[in-house]
């Protein structure tokens, strides 16, 4: 096998010797590596899948949402994994799962939309990037490997740009139906003749957790389509899968916890799907930004800031947790309301994305994000 | 609503991105008299009413041919119709497409609902076997052409069309006087005589409106009077291209009738053609038609001032269409700023596609919506086409279908439109408070595509 330093310093030289190459081929040799990102639309709260039960204000300020963590087994002195993350759980026993803690994009206001452009397009706020750090991942990777698809219907903004990308959806995507369907009931609560029919609409329509709708099946569908993608040898190397639903201003333990039961039961169905090469596979689980410490009014929380993140894999040096932990204290918070960001989630996923596919750091990082400066890159996450 | 809001949602079907407010709204309504084209390409792609009606007399000859032929005739006769079957439904959701693909492009919008108001006010039905590959056809051929032409013009050629002869039984009706009539009589076969149906329902609906005033005599005078009408290769003995109109003399009942107090002694063809020609102009069909215009453009229960304004201009120019459709437009009521409809499932969908920035839309994918959310294109189950008043659609699972399709109908269009942007472009000033905010807080870009088409100011108009 060869060293992936052998590959780095390969491909420096190589690219010096080309001077501006627009692609930058560091890796000669054909690769069976395998990455998938997985986003979460509308900020998942960190501190409800990955909970730092031994801060010791944890429990004061989660209230209701810390029952979840009551009897679950820690993974370390501090960290506890959310009870629905049983496949998760095991790939942690296994050395197969890492996670980042009180991690966040360079974004630092609290839209959606705006910190899901700034996530995907790796730009340093929003709207300043056109095209996809997914993409430009894309054109620092040697040619053969540079495919890449969106287990999607439309091609989503982190894998847009100049080199083209397929997209595939089948009928049966997870979607986030009961999410819209709650946000719909707000839409039309001014409105009487609306506000009257929709309540007649779902007063016989239970509104579960999206992914779970339907026990996860749907997201074990979605998990085994991107497998069979991503798996031939001349399938995609690269696959980008959108989940949604995690938007939980009201009622959040009971949403959140059937999210996170259906993201287990994809990455379930994905390494099922994927065999021996699981072995040569990273996924990444990230969102926008995180949630507000202190449970709100309606059992939810509001948008906040640092949040966590996830690489999966039999690639991934797994078996721990990267926190430089804030704490939880009302002085150690983030504009007194949100677990205060240590830890950038670009040099996360510029240091993952380099290792796995042995390209040189310095220039993956600077390719992907850009407006980044020099940020210290995260190393050392995956297995040598 | 803004008159610019108004012109492109009220009379319109909706804006399309980089729509720009036109300086005079009531201008670029009438300017589009001037720019209607009949036949877009997309349109006069699709079989015509000569081929389509051609195809289903070929059908009809081959099944009378198979069930001579056969003492069996079962099998040979199932295989003709599960032919025409595939056959015109093909036809028909090929027709569907260009309706919807014609609509969702289209920068004379005013002029497009028009047509479909016209294709529902003189509905045929696609449940029945004949209409299926005829209904498109029908819009295409009967109502396009005329719909800036004057009402007795349309009337004449909605009458005449094949789809209307055989899906309201005018094509068999036989006058008992007649030649066909007389030997049918004396052979002592199967009976064949008048059809009241089209007659009575060019009374009810086409024109003067139930209860306006006619009776039961005038409905059998009026059917007696259009015996002969009848679809060449079909109705029985008349000459001209299969499919298509032909006036059948020998099933024609002799003499003169008397309708609604007056004579007609015309012979034939020309009979019928004089009572259209005087239905057309009739104060009760222009009150009929004003009412129903009223309904659709501006509220479920018309205001009165506003039903007169354009019954006037409906008389004073008998039955221009371009004039009645001005007068509806002068009308200060027309342009209240709330909005009183509730959009149909038809003007939802193709307001959708058009704010999404959508060009062309596959016609099984969008066939399919519309019988989802209730209305099936060309196939209302009556002959009095859908209801135009909102009860019958805004419903809670009507709702609750829509806010299905929203969210599939976005997940097709490019991830890259702003709801927030986009719903100032297609709403400017007239988007409430709380429906921006609910844009803005929603969880993904797509996500608040999919409310911006469910928003109340997205579902009416």
């Amino acid at each position: 096998m060869l060293d992936r330093r052998t590959f780095v310093t390969t491909g420096a030289a190589a690219a010096l010797s080309m001077g501006f190459a627009p692609r930058m081929s560091f890796a000669s040799a054909a690769t069976t590596k395998r990455f998938v990102f997985i986003i979460q639309r509308g900020a998942a709260d960190g501190l409800g899948t990955l909970a730092p039960v031994g801060d010791p204000a944890f429990a004061g300020a989660r209230g209701v949402l810390a029952q979840d963590f009551a009897d679950a087994p820690r993974l370390d002195a501090m960290f506890a994994l959310h009870p629905n993350l049983a496949t998760v759980s095991g790939l942690y026993k296994g050395g197969e799962a890492l996670f980042a803690h009180a991690v966040a994009s360079p974004y630092r206001d609290r839209s959606h939309f705006d910190g899901q452009n700034v996530l995907e397009s790796g730009g340093a706020a929003a709207y300043r990037i056109k095209d996809g750090w997914m993409n430009r991942l894309l054109g620092v990777l040697p040619r053969d490997q540079a495919r890449a698809i969106a287990v999607a219907a439309t091609v989503p903004l982190a894998l847009r740009g100049s080199i083209d990308v397929a997209s595939y959806a089948p009928s049966a995507l997870p979607d986030a139906s009961d999410d819209l369907l709650a946000r719909v009931a707000t839409l039309y609560a001014q409105d009487e003749q609306l506000h009257a029919i929709w309540q007649q609409a779902t007063a016989t329509r239970a509104l579960t957790g999206d992914m779970a709708a339907d026990d996860g099946r749907n997201a074990a569908a979605t998990g085994a389509l991107a497998a069979r993608l991503i798996a031939p040898d001349n399938g995609a190397r690269i696959a980008m899968i959108e989940t949604g639903g995690w938007d939980t201003h009201a009622g959040q333990r009971g949403r959140l916890g059937a999210q996170l039961k259906g993201l287990d039961a994809m990455v379930g169905a994905l390494k099922q799907g994927l065999g021996p090469l699981w072995a040569e596979t990273m996924v990444l689980v990230a969102t926008e930004f995180g949630r507000t410490v202190k449970v709100n009014g309606t059992q939810g929380t509001d948008h906040g800031t640092a949040s966590a993140a996830m690489l999966l894999g039999g690639a991934v040096k797994g078996g721990r947790v990267i926190a430089d932990w804030p704490g939880l204290g009302e002085a150690a918070l983030y504009e007194g309301r949100d677990l205060n960001p240590t830890l950038g989630l670009d040099a996360f996923i510029a240091g993952a994305v380099a290792e796995h596919f042995a390209i040189d750091p310095v220039r993956t990082a600077s390719a992907l994000f850009p407006q980044s400066g020099k940020v210290a890159r995260v190393e050392g996450l995956v297995r040598v | 609503m803004t008159p610019t809001v108004i012109a492109w949602n009220r009379f319109g079907l909706g804006a399309r991105p980089g729509a720009v407010a036109p300086a005079d709204a009531k201008r670029w309504l009438i300017d589009q008299f001037d720019r209607y084209e009949a036949r877009p390409p997309v349109i006069a792609a699709q079989a015509t009413t000569a081929q389509a009606g051609a195809a289903f007399a070929e059908y009809r000859a081959e099944r009378r041919a198979a069930r001579r032929m056969a003492t069996d005739a079962g099998p040979l006769d199932r295989s003709a119709r599960m032919a025409m079957r595939v056959d015109g439904r093909d036809r028909y959701r090929d027709a569907i497409g260009a309706r919807a693909n014609a609509a969702i492009v289209s920068d004379t919008p005013f002029a497009e609902r028009l047509v479909h108001f016209w294709a529902n006010h003189f509905a045929v039905s696609a449940e029945k076997l004949a209409v299926v590959g005829l209904a498109g056809a029908f819009e295409f051929d009967a109502i396009r052409p005329h719909v800036l032409g004057s009402f007795g013009a349309m009337l004449g050629a909605v009458e005449r069309h094949p789809a209307m002869l055989l899906y309201l039984d005018q094509a068999q009706s036989v006058g008992p006087g007649s030649r066909v009539g007389q030997r049918v009589a004396a052979g002592g076969k199967r009976k064949r005589g008048i059809n009241e149906n089209l007659a009575r329902e060019i009374l009810e609906l086409h024109t003067l409106g139930v209860g306006s005033g006619y009776d039961q005599s005038d409905v059998t005078e009026f059917a007696r009077a259009l015996t002969g009408w009848t679809v060449a290769g079909i109705g029985g003995r008349a000459n001209g291209d299969p499919g298509g109109f032909a006036f059948a003399p020998a099933m024609h009942e002799p003499g003169a009738r008397t309708i609604l107090g007056a004579r007609y002694a015309q012979d034939g063809e020309a009979q019928a053609d004089a009572v259209l020609a005087a239905l057309a102009v009739h104060p009760a069909t222009a009150r009929h038609v004003a009412t129903k215009l009223a309904r659709h453009f501006v509220a479920d229960t018309p205001p009165p001032a506003l039903v007169t304004r354009i019954e006037q201009a409906f008389l004073e120019s008998n039955g221009d269409l371009p004039t009645i459709y001005r007068a509806l437009i002068d009308a200060p009521e027309a342009w209240a700023p709330m909005p009183a409809k509730f959009k149909t499932p038809w003007e939802w969908s193709i307001s959708a596609m058009r704010g999404l920035g959508l060009r062309e839309i596959a016609a099984q994918q969008f066939a399919g919506l519309q019988q989802q959310l209730g209305q099936p294109v060309w196939r209302p189950g009556a002959p009095a086409g859908y209801d135009d008043i909102a009860g019958r659609w805004a419903a809670p699972d009507a709702l609750v279908r829509r806010v299905e399709a929203a969210e599939r109908l976005v997940s097709r269009a490019p991830s890259t439109i702003d709801a927030r942007e986009r719903s100032q472009a297609l709403f400017a000033d007239s988007l409430s408070a709380a429906t921006q905010q609910q844009l803005a807080r929603a969880e993904s870009a797509q996500q608040a595509l999919a409310l911006m088409l469910v928003s109340p100011e997205f579902l009416r108009r």
